[in-house]
């Protein structure tokens, strides 16, 4: 018995996985499609290293099971290109340590409304947790990157 | 006269790190993210028991599950494995070592001891399988307090500990039981430094690919400390040293949790070795929690002597220092060394001395930790001064004022024996104050108090040991290993540069700021520079990253042989010139003759003329590289003085943090916005431990913060801006005057937040709650000072 496979778009490509029901999000995106910017810090849902949009709202990718993924849209860090105002701002600012909080800080930035207030931040960004940077850098990086959006 | 314009210096300016654009783009690579052809997954199964006896382990259900490979346990792996070595051996401490197996025997010690591996083809697989292994323990008691475990009744944890007393060490300076006697004032305290979990946001990881036909190892792993995970790795394993390459990829940050030598990194090099496969394992976070090191657990019965007017005349004190069920590799060091030498600050005291037991519990083991042994000094020294402030009735800064070392620019000894490089500690403190202007603050304090509100003020002055360390040292307080740090500088014919360097970062962004002291001192482009480092095949040897020592000793050993570059460079000018390497002067980037700058040569020029070496003085060898081996002459001390402001609200207990500010002097800041990220995060992880954080064991030995939802890692809203401001006092015998930062934000605010949280609550009569300071625990030490009001 091989179970169906599930159909979605990533980061603009179509893809399908055979992979089994329950997989996690996260395992098939690193494990199948070898985008391993897609980070695992706890595997609860309580840090956000995971985050990724489906279909442009952010989504720990260690809590959903590949099952529930037919026909969404996925963007993960690698679908930003290296080309996004928030990316930039990282580097301008200090945003990033060691960097594996980094790419789910993004993501979860990026689905942030344009000028958002600091509550508006600190809700988007609340289940994303660092230990380097002590936020300050993050913050700031956020502010400059959607005042110019 | 100059030859060119003087164009404004790369050393000291906020370039952006060279390795953002990969962090931020998902392109770096880190240990989980490397997959091999062929690869398989290990997983391990943990004791759910402090202390037991394993009565059964059987495996065979599990070897019969889809996709397992192999299940092995300690009667596999103990013919080949070596128990791990602890490495930092404290003389004169009656040390007692007990085996640290790969895989637990017979006996398990704490929640989270390795008893078997399943390696799979899916790391599902192997996890489900471990489900199937049939394990059975007789329990028996176990102990986690480390002063309780030394009492008559406790259990024991190892027969070559009686008492579970792992080491006993002594410090001692002066004479401390005259200054007791002769005291006017004798203040006390009880502290605990409540264990904690340093959480890297990263787990630990391994991929080990051992090859048989060749007896080759290659282990990527998360490691701060790639050369000594080699050598480690070749003692426990027997792969010789030569056969064994250590890859240290990017690594989601350690804080000390990834200097230990982790048996699940020998299990699953066992597991290559026997399989002939690449072998992967990566923790879960509840096991990185159960398994990865701790950090602190002291128990700690402190005295201080002084006069009635506050001069302090003596500091006697006994530390329980957890060591967990094993001593991991650098531990014993951490509570003695880092700890009690530390312990008259930045304070003249003639007289003090230490009793520091290191303790076996059912514990994880205990490991550096972000500050290591300075946090828990520190915290020590400026609790008990603000409790001797309260006790005379002097202002706590004006007593930190009476005791200060005065500035000093060459060495001052203290009565520890260490001799501290260079510091000026009132000029820090000033500074901080001026900045928050103390007096209104105090007067805000008194106006609020008035309205029935509880303001409290903090203020920490702190000096700490970096840059370790001179090897001579290193050798006499028992470290298995140099403290040295080597770097190699290669310059390519067309001018390219590469740097190989033994240390290894892991977030401090050093790639960036080497590159700069290349850049600095020979006047190539910072672009032109590429930093090698983390890997054991094509670097040469380093001790490590840890102890703030990688920018105060590889930045030291690249200044080095960068400057031996300088030297060779001069002589081949002279050559070219026809001058005598006397006359001969450097500015930015040219060398050419005095008085005559017009004719010079680039270091490019001299690079490729090197390379090529078709015209070179008699007896100069080819190419243009040099190597040093840096051995510092000194350990360095950076210093500073911090402020918190807090609002208590005694009803919920809740501690609202309004302002954090820091001034440190880590001597010249080659890369002012990376130093200004070390000390936020550093500040960051310090408050955390002294209001949300503590790793909690029930009396079973059950790890009750066993997962993110338990341990409350500081978050962005419950945090103000910190302010982060600097003095600088250069280090007289550093190259380059500089001394470190990656940890003195943690080891002083800790102590600077706790103390003004008990100043709030000053009127209330409270002078101590036991960390961290959760509003539980804030309200419940409020109870019954309430009742009585
Ligand atoms: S890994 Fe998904 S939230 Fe932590
Ligand atoms: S940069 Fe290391 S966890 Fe955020």
């Amino acid at each position: 018995m091989t179970p169906a496979a599930i159909r979605l778009t990533v980061n603009g490509r179509r893809v399908t996985s055979s992979a089994p029901p329950l997989t996690r999000l996260l395992d098939v995106l690193r494990g199948e499609w070898n985008l391993t910017g897609t980070k695992e810090g706890c595997g609860e849902g309580e840090c956000g290293a995971c985050t990724v949009l489906v279909d442009g709202a952010p989504v720990n990718s260690c809590l959903v099971p590949i099952a529930q993924m037919a026909g969404v849209r996925v963007t993960t860090i690698e679908g930003l290109k290296g080309k996004h105002p928030l990316q930039g701002a990282f580097v301008e600012l200090g945003g990033a340590q060691c960097g594996i909080c980094t790419p789910g800080m993004i993501m979860a930035a990026v689905a942030l409304k344009s000028r958002p207030s600091t509550a508006d931040m600190q809700a988007g960004l609340a289940g994303n947790l660092c230990r380097c940077t002590g936020y300050a850098g993050i913050y700031r990086a956020i502010r400059r990157a959607t005042r110019s959006r | 006269m100059t030859a060119t314009t003087k164009t404004a210096r790369v050393f000291g300016s906020g370039i952006r790190r060279r390795e953002d654009p990969r962090l931020l783009t998902g392109t770096a690579r880190y240990t989980d993210d490397v997959a091999l052809p062929g690869m398989v997954y290990a997983a391990m199964l943990r004791s759910p028991h402090a202390h037991a006896r394993i009565t059964r382990l059987d495996t065979s259900r599990a070897k019969q599950a889809p996709g397992v490979v192999a299940v092995f346990t300690a009667a596999d792996t103990e013919s080949v494995l070596k128990p791990i070595p602890c490495l930092w051996l404290v003389p004169g401490s009656d040390l007692k070592l007990s085996p640290y197996r790969p895989l637990a025997k017979d006996v398990v010690r704490y929640v989270g001891d390795a008893v078997a591996v399943v390696v799979a083809e899916t790391s599902y697989q192997a996890y489900d399988a471990l489900e199937l292994i049939e394990a059975e323990y007789d329990t028996l008691p176990a102990v986690t307090d480390p002063e309780k475990a030394t009492q008559d009744a406790a259990p024991e944890l190892h027969e070559q500990a009686p008492g579970n007393v792992a080491f006993h060490w002594v410090v001692q300076g002066g004479d401390v039981e005259a200054a007791f006697r002769s005291a006017e004032v004798v203040v006390r305290e009880r502290i605990v430094q409540q264990r904690l979990l340093p959480t890297a946001m990263e787990t630990h990881s391994a991929v080990a690919h051992y090859v048989p036909v060749t007896g080759e190892l290659t282990l990527w792993n998360s490691t701060q400390n790639p050369h000594i995970v080699r050598f480690a790795c070749s003692v426990v394993t027997g792969i010789p040293e030569d056969r064994l390459r250590v890859i240290a990829p990017e690594v989601g940050g350690g804080f000390g949790s990834k200097i230990a030598q982790y048996p699940g990194d020998f299990v699953t090099v066992f597991c290559s070795m026997k399989l002939g496969r690449p072998v992967k394992w990566t923790e879960t976070r509840s096991e990185n929690y159960q398994a990865t090191t701790h950090g602190r657990d002291h128990v700690q019965d402190v005295e201080l002597a002084a006069t009635r007017d506050g001069q302090i005349t003596g500091l006697r004190c006994t530390v329980w220092a957890g060591m967990g069920a094993y001593l991991s590799t650098a531990a014993p060091g951490i509570p003695t060394i880092l700890h009690g030498l530390m312990l008259s600050g930045p304070y003249r005291i003639p007289a003090l001395k230490e009793d520091v037991y290191g303790v076996y519990t059912n514990a994880t083991p205990v490991e550096a930790y972000r500050g290591a042994g300075r946090p828990e000094a520190t915290f020590m020294l400026e609790r008990m001064i603000n409790r001797l402030a309260a006790e005379i009735g002097i202002d706590p800064v004006d007593v930190r004022r009476k005791n200060l070392i005065p500035p000093f620019d060459d060495g001052f000894d203290v009565v520890t024996g260490l001799k501290y490089d260079s510091g000026n500690y009132v000029g820090a403190l000033d500074k901080v104050l001026a900045h928050v202007d103390y007096r209104a603050l105090r007067a805000e304090q008194a106006r609020l108090r008035q309205q029935g509100r509880y303001m409290g003020i903090g203020v920490s002055t702190y000096v700490e040991i970096c840059g370790l360390g001179p090897s001579q040292v290193a050798g006499a307080v028992g470290f298995q290993g140099g403290l040295w740090e080597s770097a190699i500088v290669r310059f390519h014919p067309t001018g390219k540069v590469n740097v190989f360097i033994g240390a290894s970062p892991h977030g401090q962004g050093e790639e960036t700021t080497f590159a700069q002291i290349v850049a600095d001192e020979l006047g190539v482009e910072v672009t032109d520079v590429k930093v090698v480092h983390g890997d054991t095949d094509n670097t040469p040897m380093g001790w490590g990253t840890y102890g703030s020592r990688t920018t105060a000793v590889g930045g030291a050993a690249l200044a080095v042989a960068t400057r031996k570059i300088k030297a060779k460079a001069m002589l081949l000018t002279g050559h070219l010139l026809e001058a005598a390497v006397e006359d001969i002067e450097y500015e930015s980037g040219r060398f050419f003759v005095k008085g005559t700058p017009d004719r010079y040569k680039t270091i490019q020029d001299i690079a490729l003329l090197a390379n090529v070496a078709w015209n070179l003085p008699e007896g100069m060898e080819a190419g243009l590289e040099a190597t040093s081996f840096y051995d510092p002459p000194n350990f360095t001390y950076p210093f500073g003085a911090h402020v918190a402001v807090v609002e208590v609200e005694p009803e919920t207990g809740r501690v609202d943090l309004k302002r954090y500010v820091a001034v440190d002097d880590c001597g010249p800041q080659i890369n002012p916005v990376i130093v200004e990220g070390q000390v936020h995060g550093g500040v960051v992880q310090g408050i955390g431990q002294a209001l949300w954080e503590e790793a909690v064991y029930d009396d079973s030995g059950q790890l009750l913060t066993g997962s993110l939802a338990d341990y409350a890692i500081p978050r962005a809203d419950q945090l103000p801006e910190i302010e982060v401001l600097s003095t600088v006092t250069p280090s007289p015998h550093h190259p380059l005057g500089v001394k470190g930062i990656g940890e003195a934000g943690t080891i002083a605010s800790t102590c600077t937040v706790y103390n003004a949280v008990i100043d709030a609550l000053a009127p209330l009569k409270v002078d101590a709650i036991r960390m961290p300071l959760t509003p539980e625990r804030v309200w419940r030490a409020l109870q019954p000072s309430r009742e009585g009001a």
